[in-house]
């Protein structure tokens, strides 16, 4: 397949008062047109730091981005962001959240009729065409993480990138946004990066999974080709013996080869500090 | 950041509609009742006991007098202002049936401004000086919450200029309206721009500050947002920041306002303007012995009008904010 997305040798060092920090070496993807790739990675390895070189919000020290065979240098709507907490304009409905989108990307491209038509088609693709006036602080937090793809999916980009767009949500209404999210991909086929820290979440969704050693200097370690065949059923895989092979190959991964080593230093530390302090401090809420 | 105060909870009611509603009302009617009552009680006992070179200080009593006295003077003088009129429509009238090349002359009516002229004057002046004001202060405050570089550079004025008192600027600003303002328009007098410029000046800084705070908190998921929208300087100010900042602006504004309203009545005492200001040095002048009467009757409309200038501010703030948690009493 033809490759859309191509990251070279990219490396970042973030100024810290303390000292540059590097946090990426050396990290080389490709992503073909149409794939669905997964960034799995422990906590503050560095993941959102790729996603935000490949959007443009933060530039690399070393190598960098191909879209298209084209440079990135500033973000851009052709690679439109899902950001883990919505990140909706609170004071703007849902529908008006995704209008301003498509009026800036779609500008002199699209009449007012076939904007508005734009517009409720998308929501209406995620399932939100009962609530489009609804401003996000009257609706859940899964119907917000909704309008949040519908926005980004209504600048029609080029590669769909996703920070966690479900780790505050609970498992219920993250499995269901997942078979929103599977329904979508079969009929439009987006290129999409999404980041993820839930193992099923990675198996079920991906075609590729891209695993991150822990960092500083943080790189790619594997990537897992995932065959299953699509359209994927959750319930179907729980006892599909491929699926859970998958499954137990990037658990190995996080839990065997890039193993936390300073988590469990930190944990004995808390347990301790705890021990100590037994009433919890009050909360000051301010 | 809003606090949430918990409401009082009165112990050993039962949890019904009924006893619920006995303790709304007791709460919202009878608790403020029992604090007005105490209050009156102690300023009545409170002015029995004080002797000044105008006789008692004023209590309750006296102050109602005067309140009705003011009312009373009030129709009066309306009631002469219309004879005024009256009669000069009338020797008008006769002139003009004497001699038909007769132009009718209306002089107006020479008396001076009543209590509640004052009041009205006072309400105009205090808006001018505050939409002036806001004028200035929220692109000023929009202006130093987007630059940082701007925010440094202009924070030390602001703290510097920030404490000082009206009584400290209200010499200069007569003098430079006085050599500024000259062909003087008989319908804004110079003591009323001398006011609103006091008033403007003491009242820019909440809304300033407030309005900085609340474009430079604009969180930075939105402004990533406009970034992949590429959104154009204006666009990103107009679509993001100027609504994200509505509630701080206008908790700023309302600060102002009250500023202002504190500020007008010492600028008015010095700068002669015609209000409530006036009113209350006008009488401290006279001496008479309903004088200390009739400044306590300006004092209450004073704190009454403040009030509900408050009320209003927080009533638009409310209406025009979408973040009802950033709202506080
Ligand atoms: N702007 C920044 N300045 C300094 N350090 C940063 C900055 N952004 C991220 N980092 C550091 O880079 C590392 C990777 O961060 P991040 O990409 O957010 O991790 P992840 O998303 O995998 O949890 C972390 O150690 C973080 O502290
Ligand atoms: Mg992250």
């Amino acid at each position: 397949m033809k490759t859309l997305l191509e990251l070279t040798q990219v490396g970042i060092e973030f100024k810290t008062p303390k000292g540059s920090f590097k946090a990426l070496e050396n990290v080389n993807l490709k992503v073909a047109d149409g794939e669905f790739v997964s960034l799995i990675g422990h906590s503050g390895c560095g993941k959102s730091t790729v996603l935000n070189i490949v959007a443009g919000l933060l530039q690399a020290t070393t190598g960098g981005v191909l879209l298209s065979g084209r440079e990135v240098t500033e973000p851009g709507p052709e690679r439109a962001v899902v950001f883990q907490n919505h990140s909706l304009l609170p004071w703007l409905s849902a529908y008006e959240n995704v209008e301003i989108a498509v009026k800036e990307v779609f500008r002199g491209k699209k009449s007012r009729a076939e904007m508005k038509e734009w517009i409720e088609h998308n929501l209406e693709l995620v399932h939100m065409s009962h609530a489009l006036h609804r401003l996000p602080h009257e609706i859940s937090g899964g119907m917000k993480q909704r309008v949040g793809i519908a926005r980004a999916l209504a600048m029609e980009p080029q590669v769909l990138l996703m920070d966690e767009p479900f780790g505050a949500l609970d498992a219920l209404t993250r499995a269901h946004l997942q078979d929103s999210l599977m329904e979508i991909q079969k009929t439009l086929k987006n290129t999409v990066i999404m980041i993820t820290h839930d193992v099923d979440e990675a198996v079920l969704l991906s075609d590729r999974i891209v695993m991150m050693t822990n960092g500083p200097a943080a790189t790619i370690g594997e990537i897992l080709e995932i065959d299953l065949p699509r359209p994927r059923n959750r319930l179907e895989l729980a006892d599909d013996a491929h699926y859970n092979h998958w499954r137990h190959e990037v658990l190995a991964f996080l839990y065997e080869k890039q193993r936390k080593v300073e988590d469990f230093a930190q944990h004995a530390k808390k347990k301790n500090d705890t021990k100590t302090e037994k009433t919890p401090r009050m909360k000051v809420v301010s | 950041m809003a606090v949430s105060i918990p409401s009082i909870k009165i112990a050993g009611l039962p949890a019904t509609s009924v006893g619920a509603l006995a303790e709304k009302i007791l709460r919202v009617v009878g608790l403020p009742l029992a604090g007005i009552a105490m209050f009156l009680l102690i300023w009545h006992v409170g002015a029995n006991n004080i002797e000044t070179s105008l006789g008692k200080f004023p209590g309750p009593a006296q102050v109602l007098t005067q309140t009705q006295g003011l009312i009373v003077e009030f129709q009066e003088e309306k009631q002469r202002e219309a004879d005024f009129y009256a009669r000069q429509e009338q020797r008008n009238a006769a002139m003009l049936e004497k001699d038909p090349d007769y132009k009718p002359l209306i002089r107006p009516y020479p008396g001076k401004p009543m209590f509640f002229h004052q009041i009205f004057t006072s309400l105009k002046t205090v808006f001018s000086g505050f939409f002036l004001a806001a004028l200035v202060a929220i692109p000023l405050g929009i202006a130093i919450g987007l630059s940082g570089a701007l925010y440094n550079a202009v924070n030390p004025i602001i703290q510097l200029f920030k404490p000082v008192s009206p009584l400290a600027w209200l010499p200069l600003v007569t003098i430079v309206v006085s050599s500024i303002y000259v062909n003087v328009h008989p319908e804004i007098p110079k003591s009323y721009v001398t006011s609103a410029f006091t008033v403007m000046l003491c009242c820019l800084w909440p809304t300033v500050l407030n309005t900085a705070v609340g474009v430079a908190s604009v969180s930075s998921d939105l402004n990533n947002v406009s970034k992949v929208l590429r959104l154009n300087w204006i666009r990103h100010v107009r679509i993001i920041v100027l609504p994200a900042a509505v509630p701080m602006i206008f908790t700023g504004l309302r600060l102002s306002l009250s500023t202002a309203w504190m500020v007008l009545i010492a600028a008015e005492m010095l700068s002669q303007n015609p209000g409530l200001g006036k009113f209350v040095w006008d009488e401290f002048q006279n001496g008479s012995s309903d004088s200390l009467g009739r400044i306590m009757v300006a004092v209450l409309t004073i704190g009454l009008i403040g009030y509900l200038l408050d009320r209003g501010m927080l009533m638009l703030q409310r209406k025009v904010s979408w973040d009802k948690q950033a709202i506080t009493r």
